[in-house]
């Protein structure tokens, strides 16, 4: 399955090479690339597992240096995002990291806020679970596909997610639990 | 889920425990095996059902309170007799939601909330957090010279006192006791040129956005030289003491270990990744403020044992004091801080002469300074591997999103493939060589 992924990328690339038409926004391995402080891509949920691993496989990317999400419903500005990609509430950054290269590269996936799941990239770099777990636990944002998806910083009976913007600060009441059998 | 589930009534931490044998899925077996990278999933599938029974098997708590967890780290070890099965790391005991704070900081408070995240390496958190900040300003490559080099030599003095501090709980937790003593004896030699220096022994708050807090004080070349000077013997002390002892090699070698497929594939960095022969260190492969010009090597192992991770940061120790002499050779005269008005407050004499001067000040410090709409990502080689940090901002005074990318948290999934199949004792000796600081794992 990873194989004919990365081949099906690999031929949309040959097809339509980066910049080709002046108009379209560049892309790699089908997803929409654009410069920050370095290569972002943009590639839908669906693609997300797909180009991790045409990254991992063709470019070197054997990395997941960092999974984390971000909330931006109350962001003010619009965001810098290619054609295309319509802005969501939720996004899951991934940065990536490639030995032989040298380079970083930043994934952006838009997880909107009424289905907030993503799929897992365990199965491409299993270093990725704890990440992908913690935002889980912050951002209540489901990664269908991860072998043990549970809260890891907070307590198991935690209500709500505390990185999201609508959980404020300094108004959740301490909260303590009873032992309910000694062990 | 439905085996958190099920677990989940019993205990008190519920889904986050490690299941009994009897509720292992194929799924949870193919990462418990620590076999991701090996096998197959209609392999592990094969598996359930099989390896002891339950009742040969026996699942402990280690820690939170253990004096080897070096914190509030509780590790779940399945046991049959004294070898260890399954393992799972359970953390979240210091999780003071840092990341949520510093969304409430301006930029210029930020640095004291990060820096209490690696409490061992705090220059490296606010190193980390500044420079994301002045790529978002636009302003990494105007830092002036002064202030880049006296952050190289904070920063590498700061991995000295972290390494020796290594040094010092790697022997304790190994049995060799007075290392301990020696190790903590020395790191606080370093603490008192950072205190001399920064004001602080920890926690500083000295590396900022847009320079350093302060200049260096008078007589800091005679302190850090002196210091620098009485390391080396220290570092022999330590080679007669433990390197070269037969028992110490006995209790290190072969044990956790990992090869450099799965360091890479669980994202482990810093010595870990470097023990299996990868040679990989932030300051010379992606070099950040002025790294590139200055001669030191990368220590890499061969067999990715705790002793080769022992050994890398034994010898980082002496790569550092390299850095260290060669920085307090170059360090350049100029402006400890960037001359830009936007970021930087007035001198205090201004003050008493210019009430814009005043006006200006009293703005910095209670509104902040304005930061540029976007996002952007800071990594620094700190003592325990890749430390980074991801910022996006709205363009106000604060950050937007502040996220820390802590080694610590990386490196500890590497523990269940680290421990598997060797003894409980052995399970000490590889948690001290992961070197894991909780402040940093829980944020």
């Amino acid at each position: 399955m990873p194989d004919d992924a990365a081949a099906a990328t690999a031929d949309e690339e040959e097809t339509a090479p980066p910049g080709a038409e002046a108009d379209e926004a560049p892309r790699r391995h089908g997803a929409p690339v654009t410069q920050g402080d370095m290569e972002v891509l943009h590639p839908s949920r669906e693609e997300l597992v797909d180009v991790a691993c045409a990254l991992r496989d063709e470019d070197g990317f054997a990395m997941c240096l960092d999974v984390c999400g971000v909330d931006y419903l109350t962001y003010g500005y619009r965001r810098a995002l290619p054609e295309g990609i319509e802005p969501q509430r939720f996004e899951v950054v991934v940065t990536l990291l490639s030995h032989e290269r040298r380079e970083r590269l930043r994934l952006r996936v838009q997880v909107p806020a009424h289905d907030a799941t993503c799929p897992s990239l365990f199965d491409v770099h299993p270093g990725s679970e704890a990440m992908e777990r913690e935002v889980y636990d912050m951002f209540g944002i489901e990664f269908t596909g991860h072998p043990d998806l549970t809260r890891i910083l907070m307590p198991e009976d935690w209500e709500g997610y505390p990185l999201r913007k609508d959980a404020a600060i300094g108004r959740i009441p301490v909260q303590f639990k009873a032992t309910k059998d000694a062990r | 889920m439905s085996v958190a589930g099920e677990v989940g009534r019993f205990t008190s931490e519920g889904g986050q425990e490690m299941a009994p044998r009897r509720a292992a899925t194929a799924d949870e077996l193919l990462r418990e095996l620590g076999a991701t990278l090996r096998m197959s999933e209609a392999d592990a599938a094969d598996l359930v059902g099989e390896g002891p029974s339950e009742e040969q098997t026996m699942i402990i708590n280690m820690g939170p309170q253990h004096p080897s967890t070096h914190g509030v780290l509780r590790l779940m070890l399945e046991l049959e007799g004294e070898t260890v099965l399954r393992s799972k790391p359970i953390i979240g005991y210091l999780h003071t939601g840092m990341e949520k704070t510093g969304e409430d900081l301006t930029y210029l408070q930020g640095p004291t909330n990060v820096t209490r995240m690696d409490y061992a390496s705090p220059l490296f958190n606010e190193l980390a957090f500044s420079l994301a900040t002045e790529k978002l300003l636009g302003i990494e490559h105007d830092i002036p010279e002064r202030a880049q080099w006296i952050r190289m030599l904070l920063t590498e003095i700061n991995r000295i006192t972290s390494h020796l501090l290594f040094l010092a709980t790697n022997g304790m937790d190994i049995g060799a006791v007075s290392m301990m003593l020696y190790g903590w004896r020395d790191r606080e030699e370093g603490l008192r040129v950072l205190e001399k220096i920064t004001g602080l022994r920890m926690n500083h708050n000295f590396i900022r956005p847009g320079g350093v807090a302060a200049d260096l004080p008078d007589g800091w070349r005679d302190d850090v030289l002196r210091f620098i000077d009485d390391v080396p013997a220290s570092l022999d002390e330590y080679d007669v003491l433990l390197t070269g002892q037969p028992i110490y090699r006995e209790r290190l070698q072969g044990v956790g270990v990992i090869t450099a497929q799965e360091a890479i594939a669980l994202g482990a960095t810093g010595p870990i990744l470097r023990s299996t022969g990868v040679e990989w260190d932030l300051r010379r492969d992606l070099p950040y403020l002025h790294y590139d010009e200055v001669e030191f090597d990368v220590i890499v192992g061969d067999y990715g044992d705790c002793f080769d991770r022992y050994a890398i940061r034994l010898n980082e120790l002496r790569e550092s004091i390299r850095i260290v002499r060669q920085v307090v050779d170059r360090m350049p005269p100029g402006d400890y801080r960037i001359q830009d008005k936007k970021v930087t407050p007035p001198p205090r004499a201004r003050i008493d002469e210019s009430m814009e001067a005043l006006i200006h000040h009293f703005k910095i410090f209670t509104e902040g300074f304005k930061v540029p709409e976007g996002e952007a990502y800071a990594a620094v080689e700190s003592p325990r591997g890749e430390l980074g940090c991801y910022l996006v901002s709205d363009g106000s005074a604060k950050p937007y999103r502040m996220h820390v990318r802590g080694p610590s948290f990386v490196n500890l999934q590497t523990l269940p493939h680290m421990l598997r199949g060797g003894l409980i004792a052995d399970a000490v000796a590889v948690i001290s060589s992961v070197d894991p600081i909780m402040g940093e794992v829980d944020r």
